[in-house]
């Protein structure tokens, strides 16, 4: 953390958005997590995917659980909606945040203990009813809070700071948001912001329930030489399996490869998802196959990264249930208390 | 490739510190500008004293070099006010005589004359007394300060202001004045066999404009710098009601200021180029207008009128600019009707030059084209071996900051060929880095950043101020508008220093940066690699800062352009990578230390 409030002052020909913001205005107050944190970096990229989408900061919703990743919200956004729920609970606030207000974009932030220990079931069940939103674990896979305890996500077979090896079978967040059905899974490192920023470019613009598990190194307890989640094992054991340009409707399309090696898709929102394969075999748009592809690579000792799975038809929770297309905040006494004929007509339905 | 940035390189972090590079006496501002934020008033004088002899007057005069290279205004509307703040040492001071030098009394032996007693010759003497060299300084004017006193109106800078930094500088020991002599004899003056002759005469000569009815009008036709002296003396004390300043430099300004205050009342400063191709200093222009004094601009003197052998005014030819086919700039007639502007006298301000009717041309002295003598430029030195110049008499009118920067290396070449040594030879200057670091976030340094806006100097009021032409016009900042303006300065000194081995590439530092100054990228050459940083780095003037590879195989760029140097990237360092690192130059002055043996 630091002590004096970062400076008001900025680069004087730092670029303005079409909503006349710059990437300042996208900042929350001065972070007090650790220095160096990889939480911090991730808080960095979510500032930057905001800027150069032109989101309003007033249509953004971000809620978040307990833990250190979790009090980072306060960090980025400061003029947008949050909520600091109990401990594993951000995916049921969320949820109901969302269907009392679809017009919102929606942005969970949580660890790896608020979403794989404690809010383990509110994390799937969120998942599996496609709640629109971008859900972003910031994962270092040790409780650093409460000093460097493993987390559900530490690895079998790594080891702690003071040396002591963790017997327990880790969990994959992605092999499991792909189980629960999530139409938009990926995987990045806080330490690469050229991968991240396009991710949560695409997340919030996904329609349907977005996965991005960002391994996010703890300095303080788990940067160490024992560690699957340091900043040199994830460098060194990284594979991207591709590299992301999102391209909005508004921009030329600039970047493009040869011919069999990229992927262009389309967004339900318009814009255009346009993936550099990197792993010449990987398909994102097959569940099974990333299902099998992540087992085959972890079982390597590998960290597949990139843009895992994509489903750009999906559908979410509120085309499942049906809700009408206002906000049901906006619904005004007359349209909810239709009166007694409406009431009638409903009742005759079901005889 | 961009090549590493060397780890300790004192030109490398001497020119991060903009101000104290534009100095021509390299000043080390930041340092000051803390101590007088602190309170320290006499130990900022200090520092500025050693650097550039004479603060409580150039805290009133300079042209202030550094404020254009000050990084606050590249950040927001103004620069750090760095000049107003050496005046808010200079006044809160105190007694420093404890602190000055004491007289010496052993000699040296040497024995070094003079010519005349301004800026030039002064800061020499200072240099060389404290060495035990004995110093004769010779003078036409009966009190000493050149330009200083005879030119610099006492409502910009007072007379006790004048006399006390002469005064440090004489009580040094071994400094004899001899006021009212004339050397008219370069030839003769070294006949007397002192062992160095140091000449800083000044550019005493007012250029003159010779157009139809000068010497008709002659009565009532004065030149800028001479009656300037006159009024500075005594000699005059009454100006006519209506004046007109032909010329628009510094001299100008203060010649119409000056005639506000004796006397004038419709007073105008008229001049041939545009207003803002003046030379005068901005802040010179605006105090002449704020004392009614218009500016009419694009007119060229043609003719003094005259009835009956007296002066009735001045006719101009009106101009305009016009750019020749190389994109030159030229003034031709604009086709109006020439403009007749009645007054009662004239002051002439057209430029000043150098004079050397008293040195004789055989002694091995070069002339330029110019009739001046050749002057090197690192040494001060001249054709003729032991003969050395300084202030405007070394490379024309310049201001008193560049004549004490003469006077260092003259007095330093002075040393050495009194010693016998190679004058080519120069001493580096001292440099010291060191970590301010105090504890986790803490650092020896105030690192929040002001967001204050440049304060404005207290003036007096205007109806008051134009009474009397020895009141100071300027009441200079009060400790507390001091403080305010002293927060302003950003640190430079402060450096940011990255040791490439520490580095765990985790980007805190970038997110942080206010400025985005800070980029981790594949090296390139500089012109590549200044596009595609966080923040394009289009200000060529400023240096990149480039670590050695790190283990990604990326370099860590830094653009010193526009930091703030708040060590925000140091606090969020996890692991000590950056360190926020005063360094300190300081240049070396005649003396043990610059000796080359």
């Amino acid at each position: 953390m630091t002590y004096i409030l970062k400076p008001r002052l900025h680069h004087p020909q730092l670029p303005t958005n079409s909503l006349g913001y710059t990437r300042r205005d996208y900042e929350g107050s001065v972070s007090t997590l650790c220095a160096g944190c990889g939480h911090d970096s991730i808080s960095g990229a979510i500032i930057q995917a905001c800027f150069e989408l032109e989101l309003p900061p007033h249509r953004v919703a971000k809620l978040s659980g307990i833990g250190c990743s979790s009090k980072t919200p306060d960090y980025f956004l400061g003029n947008s909606h949050g909520f600091n729920t109990v401990h594993g609970r951000m995916p049921s606030v969320l949820t109901g945040a969302n269907l009392a207000n679809r017009e919102l974009i929606y942005l969970g932030v949580s660890g790896d203990g608020d979403s794989a220990s404690i809010g383990l079931g509110q994390f799937a069940h969120a998942i599996r009813r496609g709640v629109n939103m971008l859900y972003i674990v910031e994962n270092n896979g040790v409780y650093g809070l409460t000093k460097g305890q493993f987390s559900a996500t530490s690895d079998k077979g790594s080891k702690s700071k003071r040396g002591v090896e963790n017997h327990d079978s880790g969990i994959d967040m992605v092999s499991l948001a792909l189980q629960m059905g999530a139409t938009y899974v990926a995987r990045s490192f806080s330490g690469d912001k050229a991968q991240l920023v396009p991710l949560i470019k695409a997340g919030l613009a996904h329609k349907g329930a977005a996965f991005i598990d960002c391994i996010s190194p703890c300095v303080q307890f788990n940067n160490h030489n024992g560690s699957t989640k340091s900043f040199d094992y994830v460098r060194e054991h990284n594979e991207a399996v591709n590299r992301l340009d999102v391209i909005s409707h508004r921009d030329p399309i600039k970047v493009d490869y040869a011919p069999g090696q990229t992927v262009r898709v389309q967004q339900h929102d318009g814009s255009i998802l346009s993936l550099h394969k990197l792993a010449e075999l990987y398909n994102p748009n097959n569940r099974a196959q990333a299902l099998g592809y992540l087992q085959a690579r972890q079982a390597r000792g590998q960290i597949v990264t990139g843009l895992l799975f994509v489903d750009p038809g999906a559908h979410d929770l509120h085309d499942s249930v049906g809700t009408v297309d206002t906000p049901l905040n906006q619904l005004t006494e007359r349209e909810l208390v239709p009166g007694q004929a409406a009431l009638d007509r409903i009742n005759a339905g079901f005889r | 490739m961009l090549q590493q940035t060397r780890a300790v390189s004192p030109d490398y972090f001497h020119k991060v510190v903009d101000c104290q590079w534009a100095c021509p006496a390299h000043t080390p501002v930041p340092e000051y500008i803390r101590l007088i934020a602190d309170g320290r008033y006499a130990d900022a004088y200090m520092i500025n004293w050693k650097s550039n002899v004479f603060p409580g007057i150039l805290g009133r005069t300079c042209d202030r070099p550094c404020e254009p290279a000050c990084r606050r205004g590249r950040v927001e509307d103004e620069p750090v006010a760095i000049c107003r703040l050496k005046r808010v040492a200079a006044d809160n001071k105190g007694d420093v005589s404890g602190q000055m030098p004491a007289p010496t009394t052993a000699r040296n032996g040497k024995r070094i004359a003079m010519v005349g007693a301004g800026p030039a010759s002064l800061a020499v003497a200072r240099d060389l007394a404290p060495l035990g060299y004995e110093i004769v300084i010779y003078d036409a004017e009966t009190a000493s300060g050149g330009m200083i006193r005879s030119q610099i109106p006492r409502f910009r800078l007072p007379m006790e202001v004048i006399d006390e930094e002469v005064d440090f500088i004489t009580r040094l020991g071994g400094i004899e004045l001899r006021m009212g002599q004339r050397i008219d004899s370069l030839k003769g003056l070294i006949a007397e066999g002192y062992d160095a002759i140091f000449v800083g005469s000044g550019a005493p000569r007012g250029r003159e404009l010779d157009i139809p009815g000068r010497q008709e009008a002659a009565a009532n036709v004065h030149i800028g710098i001479d009656w300037l002296s006159s009024v500075s003396f005594g000699h005059v004390d009454r100006i006519g009601r209506r004046v007109i300043v032909l010329g628009g430099g510094n001299t100008a300004m203060d010649c119409c200021r000056t005639s506000r205050r004796l006397g004038g009342e419709d007073v105008k400063v008229i001049v041939r180029s545009g207003f803002e191709e003046m030379k005068a200093s901005p802040w010179e222009k605006e105090d002449a207008m704020h004392e009614d004094i218009p500016i009419l601009n694009m007119r060229v003197p043609k003719e003094f009128t005259h009835k009956d052998g007296k002066l009735t005014g001045v006719l101009f030819e009106v101009v305009e600019v016009q750019y020749d086919d190389k994109g030159r700039r030229r003034l031709v007639p604009s086709g109006a009707p020439d403009e007749h502007h009645e007054c009662d006298d004239v002051l002439v301000a057209v430029g000043q030059e150098n004079a050397f009717p008293w040195i004789e041309r055989d002694l091995g002295i070069t002339f330029d084209e110019w009739d001046v003598p050749k002057v090197d430029p690192v040494t001060m030195g001249c054709g003729l071996p032991g003969v050395f110049f300084g202030g405007d008499a070394a490379f024309g009118p310049k201001n008193i900051i560049w004549a004490v920067a003469h006077a260092h290396e003259a007095a330093i070449s002075i040393h050495k060929y009194c010693q016998g040594e190679d004058l080519h030879q120069r001493p580096p200057p001292d440099f010291s880095l060191v970590s301010q670091k105090m504890g986790i976030h803490e650092w020896s340094y105030d690192n929040d950043i002001s967001n204050d806006r440049r304060y404005r100097v207290p003036q007096r009021d205007k109806a008051e101020a134009l009474k009397d032409v020895r009141l100071e016009v300027e009441l200079g900042f009060n400790p507390t508008l001091g403080l305010g303006e002293a927060q302003r300065c950003l640190n430079c000194d402060v450096q940011t220093v990255f040791a490439d081995k520490l580095c765990i590439e985790c980007d805190a530092c970038v997110d942080i940066c206010p400025m985005d100054c800070i980029t981790f990228t594949e090296v390139g050459e500089e012109d590549e690699l200044r596009t595609r940083l966080n923040a394009p780095a289009t200000n060529t003037t400023q240096d990149l800062y480039v670590s050695g590879v790190l283990p990604t195989a990326r370099v860590m760029v830094k653009d010193e352009d526009v930091c703030l140097h708040c060590g925000l990237c140091a606090e969020r360092c996890p692991t000590g990578a950056w360190d926020m690192q005063k360094s300190y130059v300081e240049m070396t002055q005649a003396g043990a230390a610059c000796s080359s043996r």
